[in-house]
């Protein structure tokens, strides 16, 4: 019999690590000042030092270092007075040198921690979970398996590499054990990497889109017989590429690895790839006999010593802590914990307020966002902010409220602007969903419902204005939705003496 | 009159006055290429076209009274390590056969930017690793002193071409003494400058924390005329110091030595070093009081352990920025045909393009980074290298240079330490330290051992960024021993055939 996610959380206790990959949007690469500009025709953003070619040096990015710092600020961390970086030798056909340049044993930031918010069943509870180290490193480039069935290099005709990625600052942001969430582990991931993205994204440092791979988590799990107080045989899943992606990792995971155990089978320490379609992870390479990278301090430069008055000036420029600005976004809304948690968890804050300040009202921008926009990302199983702007959101609730559109007009329009038929201006236009708001021509459907139901309208002509309801639905019913009922209403009721 | 053995700073001041040009020089020093270096093979590259057009443009910025650097238009042999753009780099491997660098390392934008003329490449042991030039996969140099010895190594093309006359100016790069020890078996002048001293930006790495490049030449003056040239800050190499060079040329002129204190390394003269060597190296001391320099003797006992810290660091550095040369982006490629795999590909073309001595070095620094073994080697090599630096800081404050033979022996037979890479190594034991510290070093000619008739070499060691002091102090002996000579000792070389 196997376990479903309620059941493997009665028996075992799970533990996180969580490791988050962020690029950083310097103009520069880590090491040389070739663009970072995304999407460039493969090869166009290289030079001998990225493209690691004999002879070439890094450099360090000086703005990287800047961004990393504050980002340990932010975490609360330390910032060491001296850091190294060390080359991490392995081989990869898409990292040029054939060793990365990261941090190993001297990172910049250690000891920080991020204070998150979950729903339990017992409402919102906080959660501290603690920041073991933030460190630099350099992306690699990107490989194109062409052939093959599996996309994979084994297997495939050939390859193709794209060396533009490569040299990319990176950060990489990494947890200490996150033990003691119980069964709420896939909502304290999931909250954790909302936050540190909204951090990130308050601090300007990156773009923080997952889908796009500038923030991407890889999640380390491993469970224990509650009680034991031991810790299991931990995977790594990677390819985790969104925030509810994060949640379903982790679900994915604890059924898979629980039912392992319950089967008497061990759980086996190697990388995992989590696949979107399935929720599932599949098996990556295994990392029984641990991969010896043979780090060394890199000699081709110099140890980062930063000022400690440099890191307080830098102090003093961060931002509001996203805490401090969710506290004040929900008395200025006016908003119920329940439902500030779930826009904060499903990452809708800044777009809400976003919608907000174009002028939408509060309530309207913040259902909008939660309710049909979301409803639509989980069908499409995508992040809601990339399916519709906020400028968008905050137009349709701008046209509801001038009675342009209905409430079930503005999901048509909605819908349309998500696939892609255009602005909301052009959907409207496109499908022709414009209220009827011509007097006449409700006043032409008006009058042929009073001709076809003459005992209702009699009804309403001697006072019961309830009755007035089968003859609005008619109306309706005539113009295809497109009418405004309370107009309609309005208009009827005048027709048959009982408008005021 | 002005000819290829004249030094580069009496072709400067021909070339001044008008009594030659660039172009004669370049095509004068081509002519003595085709004459001797099949006997001597210091090149494995010329660039006549490229060099001529350097020289023609010199010529004529000359001719139109554009001010010129003091070099501009003196011919150069360039240590085959330094990408130089569009010509052939190979390190002295077959692994870059055919690599063409689509960018000049920054010591080559200098010599460019000092209209000097850049005649080809030279030989040298393979990615620098050696002291023989044999380690090439391109065939061994030959010392022109003796056509059956080696001209040293890793550097022996520089250093080589100098001796015979095929360049007046040559870049070598320095990592355990490849300047310095082919300077000194081939009777020539090698420095190498303060670690940082020169950018290493477009150096092929050996060992980066050691690596640096260096001028070599005939004479000390000249030495220091390249010197500065090419050393400096480079924002595209973070190691490169961020200060004033030192003044060499100023120093190298000074010819003055009167109440400097030089400090005698005690451990660098004992057991291992042939008498005539030692001999030599005390005629040199006996000049520099004879100058009015004060002898002290310095011990140094950490120098015990600085080769076998070099041999942990060395190669651990290597292991690393060597492992780049997959055969998928430039450099050869073996055994493509299609059916194998990138690995196979790659195994098949580590396999031959790498020679033995390389993958001796791979093997070694894989080895000593390896997880558990990282502390104990490389980790306690490091510590090494910080208890050298105390020694020399110690050393420093009783002298202001030091001094030592700059290797134990003089030029050894072609073949002599082929399966002995132990012995190889013991040739840079005098040199390593200075790597190690990353200080200053230089070399330069101070007499032909008595037993063999072969030079011998007289290295000065200078604080950081004090290279001014060795110098001041190699200019000084050196016009000493002129004197006593009655002449360069090249001179005493015997003539190549065809010269």
């Amino acid at each position: 019999m196997s376990l479903n996610y309620d059941q493997a959380v009665e028996k075992y206790e799970p533990t996180l690590g969580l490791e988050v990959h962020v690029e950083l949007n310097t103009k520069s690469k880590m090491f040389c000042s070739c663009s970072t500009e995304f999407g460039g025709a493969p090869n166009t953003q290289t030079c001998p030092v990225c493209l690691g070619l004999p002879g070439a040096l890094p450099v360090v990015n000086g703005k990287a270092i800047e961004s990393t710092i504050l980002i340990g600020l932010a975490l609360n961390c330390s910032i060491a007075p001296f850091s190294r970086f060390a080359r991490k030798n392995y081989f990869y056909p898409d990292m040029p040198k054939n060793f990365q340049t990261s941090q190993y044993d001297e990172p910049i930031c250690v000891n920080g921690y991020l204070d998150v918010e979950i729903e339990t069943d017992e409402g919102v509870k906080p959660f501290r979970v603690e920041i073991e180290r933030v460190h630099m490193e350099e992306d690699t480039g990107k490989s194109l398996h062409v052939g093959g069935a599996t996309g994979r290099i084994h297997g495939a005709d050939y390859s193709l590499l794209d060396y533009n990625r490569a040299g990319i600052p990176l950060v990489e942001i990494v947890t200490k054990i996150v033990g003691g969430t119980g069964k709420y582990a896939p909502q304290v991931a999931r909250a954790y990497v909302t936050e540190l993205r909204d951090i990130l994204r308050s601090l300007g440092v990156s773009d923080v889109k997952m889908e796009q791979g500038s923030m991407r988590c890889d999640v380390n799990l491993s469970l224990a017989p509650i009680g034991s107080g031991e810790l299991g045989t931990r995977s790594e899943t990677k390819n985790v590429n969104s925030l509810r992606s994060v949640e379903r990792a982790v679900i994915g995971e604890v059924v898979r690895q629980s039912n392992r155990l319950q089967d008497g089978e061990r759980i086996v320490q190697e990388t995992r790839h989590f696949q979107e379609e399935s929720g599932q992870t599949r098996s990556g390479r295994s990392k029984e006999q641990a991969e010896d990278y043979r780090y060394f301090p890199e000699p081709d430069l110099v140890p980062v010593v930063p000022d400690s008055a440099w890191i307080e000036e830098l102090r003093a420029t961060l931002p509001e802590k996203p805490s401090t600005r969710r506290a004040r976004l929900q008395a200025e809304w006016s908003v119920p914990d329940k439902e500030m948690t779930s826009l904060v968890n499903a990452g809708l804050l800044d777009v809400v307020e976003e919608t907000i300040t174009i002028g939408a009202d509060p309530t309207r921008a913040r259902s909008w966002w939660l309710g049909e926009v979301s409803r639509l990302a989980n069908e499409r199983e995508v992040d809601p902010t990339t399916l519709i702007t906020p400028s968008q959101v905050a137009e349709v609730i701008s046209l509801i409220a001038s009675g342009d559109l209905t409430d079930k007009l503005a999901r048509q329009v909605v819908e349309g602007v998500i696939a892609g038929e255009g602005t909301p201006v052009e959907v409207i236009a496109e499908r022709g969903l414009k209220v009827v708001s011509d007097d006449g021509a409700l006043m032409t459907a008006i009058a042929a419902a009073i001709a076809s139901q003459p005992d209702t309208a009699e009804r309403v002509r001697g006072g019961n204005i309830p009755a007035a309801g089968a003859l609005i639905g008619a109306v309706m019913k005539a113009t295809g939705g497109q009418a405004d009922a309370a107009k309609v209403r309005e208009l009827l009721l005048k027709h048959l003496g009982q408008g005021e | 009159m002005t000819t290829i053995r004249s030094s580069a700073s009496e072709m400067a001041a021909a070339l001044a006055n008008g009594e030659t040009t660039s172009v004669e020089l370049t095509e004068g020093h081509y002519a003595q290429i085709e004459k001797v270096d099949a006997q001597v093979h210091a090149f494995l590259y010329l660039d006549k076209e490229g060099a001529l057009a350097q020289a023609a443009d010199v010529d004529a910025k000359r001719k139109s009274g554009v001010e010129l650097s003091p070099l501009a238009g003196i011919p150069l042999a360039l240590k085959d390590v330094l990408a130089q753009k569009g010509i052939p780099t190979t390190c002295g491997s077959k692994m870059l056969e055919g690599w063409r660098p689509p960018y000049d390392s920054t010591v080559v934008s200098k010599l460019k930017a000092a209209g000097i003329v850049i005649l080809g490449k030279t030989n040298m042991d393979e990615f620098a690793m050696g002291s023989s030039t044999e380690n090439s996969a391109y065939g061994v140099t030959h010392n022109p002193w003796d056509l059956t010895r080696i001209p040293g190594g890793s550097g022996g093309g520089s250093s080589a071409a100098l001796a015979a006359f095929e360049a007046p100016l040559a870049i070598g790069t320095d990592t355990g003494g490849s300047i310095r020890q082919p300077a000194a078996v081939t009777g020539t002048v090698g420095v190498k400058p303060t670690y940082g001293g020169v950018s290493r930006y477009g150096l092929i790495a050996f060992s980066s924390s050691l690596d640096q490049a260096g001028p070599c030449a005939r004479t000390v003056l000249d030495a220091a005329l390249l010197h500065e040239v090419i050393a400096g800050h480079d924002e595209r190499d973070s190691t490169s110091i961020d200060a004033p060079v030192p003044q060499v040329v100023k120093a190298a002129k000074k010819l003055d030595v009167k109440g400097m204190k030089i400090g005698v390394v005690k451990e660098l003269q004992g057991e291992g070093f042939q008498s005539g060597v030692l001999s030599k190296f005390h005629e040199g001391l006996d000049a520099l009081v004879a100058a009015g320099a004060e002898l002290v003797e310095v011990s140094c006992p950490t120098f015990d352990y600085a080769l076998a810290a070099y041999y942990l660091i060395a190669p651990s550095e290597c292991s690393s920025n060597l492992a780049r040369f997959d055969s998928m982006r430039y450099g050869i490629r073996i055994g493509d045909d299609g059916n194998r795999s990138a690995e196979e590909v790659m195994k098949l073309t580590r396999h031959e393009g790498f020679g033995p001595e390389v993958k001796r070095r791979i093997i070694l620094g894989t080895y000593a980074l390896s997880s558990g073994y990282y502390d104990a080697y490389y980790g306690s090599a490091q510590k090494v290298r910080t208890l050298l630096m105390r020694d020399f800081n110690a050393a420093f404050a009783q002298a202001d240079v030091l001094v030592s033979p700059t290797a134990p022996t003089t030029a050894f037979k072609i073949g002599a330490n082929d399966n002995d890479p132990l012995a190889m190594y013991l040739n840079d034991i005098a040199t390593i330290p200075v790597n190690m510290a990353g200080i200053g070093g230089m070399s330069l000619p101070c007499g032909l051992a008595e037993e063999d008739g072969l030079p011998v070499g007289f290295q000065i060691m200078s604080p950081a960024m004090r290279d001014d002091l060795m110098y001041q102090v190699g200019g000084t002996l050196e016009a000493a021993l002129l004197s006593k000579w009655g002449g360069p000792l090249l001179d005493k070389a015997p003539v190549l055939a065809g010269n």
